[in-house]
């Protein structure tokens, strides 16, 4: 236990380190919000990598294939090829139209006030979604590490320490911690699944023998083995294909709408390194995942579930059982360094969308009243969004952190990603189906979940009581063409002249950079 | 402001302020990002870009390279879920040293996404000449 405090210790004292030497480094909006655009390929990458391989990845994924076998193995899948979306379609012209946040790319052809305001919503609602995801985990992750801890103290004390550091660090320390904790993150997870195929010999056919066999008690409690390797463990019939498609589509379309991936290609001088960052992401990301097949599959058979005791504690556990308490606390500590950084990075996309698109551009008209005040109020409204996901992650702890981070992925895919596309390569579309699209995407994305079998249920656990009224967990498949059809018919109900003439502009800026931001001198 | 220039080869007009640090004080002009379209229009004459030939070609290669390829990602894609959902007997078929088809075939799609990646790549660098071209030529114009 002692040896996992410390090594907790030095990480925090680490990042700690990062943020006040980046907090000397920031000064000014584009420096606190988007590093100065001055983050190279390599370096986006691994931050973007770093991003995306949150609690959910390497907590949740192990923990759903040691439970669930093959069918946690598709949270993976569709969380690389998501990537092609960013890389083909998103990427770059984001880019080029040089901005801060999602919002700016919409408000440039529509009316900037309702769009902002509503692009400010669905951003602050994705990035809650996600952030209580990865405080579940740090909850669950303290608690497991420090006994005397209870689950609520645990999430109020990391909470408390993320707010505090993203507040002073800005952009630049979260890409840095991001950068360190990726590498980090790939070097645990290398090690750990060497560990797994040498506990196998390094014989494949031993390993998928093992997964064909793995150790479970039934439901009337006798000892009897399941083949994990089997489809259809977690997705059953009669709508666990259907839910599965419609996870596939959320995973997809969503990673392309999710705020905190969006502001990190604001961080680099321009398209091509935006384009790099993407393939430099995909790259590290991928064998990251492949490995969560070694990490989920080897917690299956080596520790078997029945002796994981937090279905998210998976990989730590695993870490125990075959590196020893060193290992352990080694792994333990890159978890909580990770949930750091992501959080780091969620507050500050949240804060800065809130401060940037709602206060300032909502409220004032696009004028700052006083000085430096758009980052203090990102500053402020880190804070209110740290403290909001500390109350939701307590009364949400015992659910699967990647299935929440999921939900944030189905909202982001059906209300911000079919604006963002329609925006930027549709000529005919306004500033009413932007409004309604983000509406209706956002409403039904939520509506669908809270009327689903995650919520609703006839067992006494269940956060409603009733049969649910939607049969499946994973909204996508409604939603998705919900947000695309509302926007859609809004805009052909309605006639915005301006928005059609200031397309061609965003069509030349998208595909040749003409008139992009630049990085800031030095 | 010229010396926040990045390089000479780059005709990009320089939009606003040379940074975007948070203009200072009340009524200022906001900085480069933050123009809507009607305020920085002069800036470019787009419709003219818009129109050019170059431009159009330029358009058109990137359609032909991206509408095939992610028509091909979703399909290929989708085909996973599907295929383990609606025949999960036929995807736990068994293969040479352990795995199931289901298994193979999701491992296989993170190869597609890279080859598909780096195809892309190699076609990024082709519009990036394109577009230099434009830019080019738009320089020309200016010139003379």
């Amino acid at each position: 236990m002692t040896t996992a405090l410390w090594m907790f210790i030095a990480f925090v004292g680490v990042t700690l380190a990062i943020t006040w030497w980046s907090a000397r480094r920031t000064s000014g909006t584009s420096a606190y919000f988007a590093a100065g655009r001055r983050i190279t390929a390599w370096q986006n990458g691994l931050a973007v990598a770093g991003d995306y391989m949150s609690a959910a990845s390497f907590l949740g994924i192990a923990g759903m294939i040691a439970f669930n076998g093959y069918d946690g193995f598709m949270y993976s899948v569709g969380w690389l090829v998501a990537y092609l979306t960013v890389l083909l379609i998103v990427a770059e012209p984001l880019r080029n139209a040089g901005k801060y946040t999602m919002a700016d790319v919409l408000a440039y052809r529509l009316n900037p006030r309702p769009v902002r305001a509503m692009a400010a919503v669905s951003t602050l609602t994705v990035s809650t979604f996600y952030m209580i995801a990865q405080m579940v985990g740090a909850g669950a992750l303290v608690k497991l590490l420090l006994p005397g801890v209870s689950y609520e103290v645990a999430v109020v004390g990391v909470g408390v320490l993320m707010i505090v550091y993203v507040v002073f660090g800005g952009m630049l320390a979260t890409t840095w911690v991001q950068i360190v904790k990726a590498v980090l993150l790939m070097s645990g997870s290398t090690f750990l699944s060497v560990l797994v195929m040498r506990h196998f010999d390094f014989r494949a056919e031993l390993f998928f023998d093992a997964i064909r066999h793995v150790p479970v008690v039934d439901a009337s409690g006798a000892l009897t083995t399941r083949d994990f390797l089997r489809p259809g463990l977690l997705f059953k019939p009669p709508y666990g294909a259907l839910d599965q498609i419609s996870l596939g589509l959320a995973l997809i379309f969503g990673t392309a709408g999710l705020p905190h991936i969006l502001v990190r290609f604001y961080t680099v001088p321009d398209a091509r390194t935006a384009r790099l960052s993407v393939v430099w992401a995909m790259a590290i990301i991928g064998v990251f995942y492949i490995m969560t097949t070694f990490l989920g599959f080897g917690a299956a058979t080596i520790l078997t579930p029945a002796r994981i005791s937090v279905e998210n504690m998976s990989a730590p556990l695993l870490a125990r059982e075959l590196g020893g308490e060193v290992f352990f606390a080694f792994i333990s500590a890159v978890a909580f360094a990770t949930i750091l950084a992501v959080v780091a990075g969620l507050t500050i996309s949240a804060s800065t969308s809130f401060a940037h698109d709602f206060y300032t551009n909502v409220l004032h008209h696009g004028r700052e009243r006083r000085p430096g005040e758009e980052v203090r109020v990102a500053r402020i409204a880190a804070f209110v969004v740290g403290a909001v996901s500390i109350v939701l992650a307590i009364g949400l702890q015992r659910i699967n952190v990647a299935f929440l981070v999921g939900l944030a992925f189905a909202v982001a895919a059906s209300a911000n990603l079919p604006v963002m596309v329609l925006s930027l390569y549709w000529k005919r579309f306004n500033t009413a189906g932007a409004c309604s699209g983000l509406a209706a995407g956002l409403v039904a994305s939520i509506a669908l979940i809270a009327v689903s079998p995650s919520i609703m249920g006839t067992e006494p656990t269940a956060l409603i009581n009733g049969t649910p009224l939607f049969p499946l967990k994973n909204p996508g498949i409604v939603s998705i063409p919900i947000g695309f059809l509302a926007a859609v018919l809004a805009t052909l109900a309605t006639h915005e002249p301006s928005a059609e003439t200031r397309f061609a502009e965003l069509t030349v800026r998208a595909n040749t950079g003409l008139g992009a931001e630049k990085a800031t001198p030095h | 402001m010229a010396e926040h220039r990045n390089d000479d080869r780059d005709p990009t007009p320089e939009v606003g302020a040379a940074t975007d640090v948070a203009r200072l004080g009340r009524g200022a002009p906001p900085p480069a990002h933050e123009r809507t379209a009607t305020e920085d229009v002069d800036v470019v004459d787009w419709e003219h870009v818009a129109a050019m030939p170059e431009f159009h070609a330029l358009l058109a290669a990137k359609r032909r390279f991206i509408v095939p390829a992610t028509a091909f990602f979703v399909v290929y894609y989708f085909a996973l879920p599907v295929l383990v959902g609606y025949y999960p007997e036929v995807m736990d078929r068994r293969l040479p040293f352990g795995p199931n088809v289901a298994y193979v075939f999701a491992l296989s799609q993170f190869f597609m996404a890279w080859v598909l990646a780096g195809l892309y790549l190699r076609a990024a660098s082709r519009f990036d000449e394109q577009g230099r071209r434009i830019l080019e030529a738009l320089r020309r114009r200016r010139a003379a």
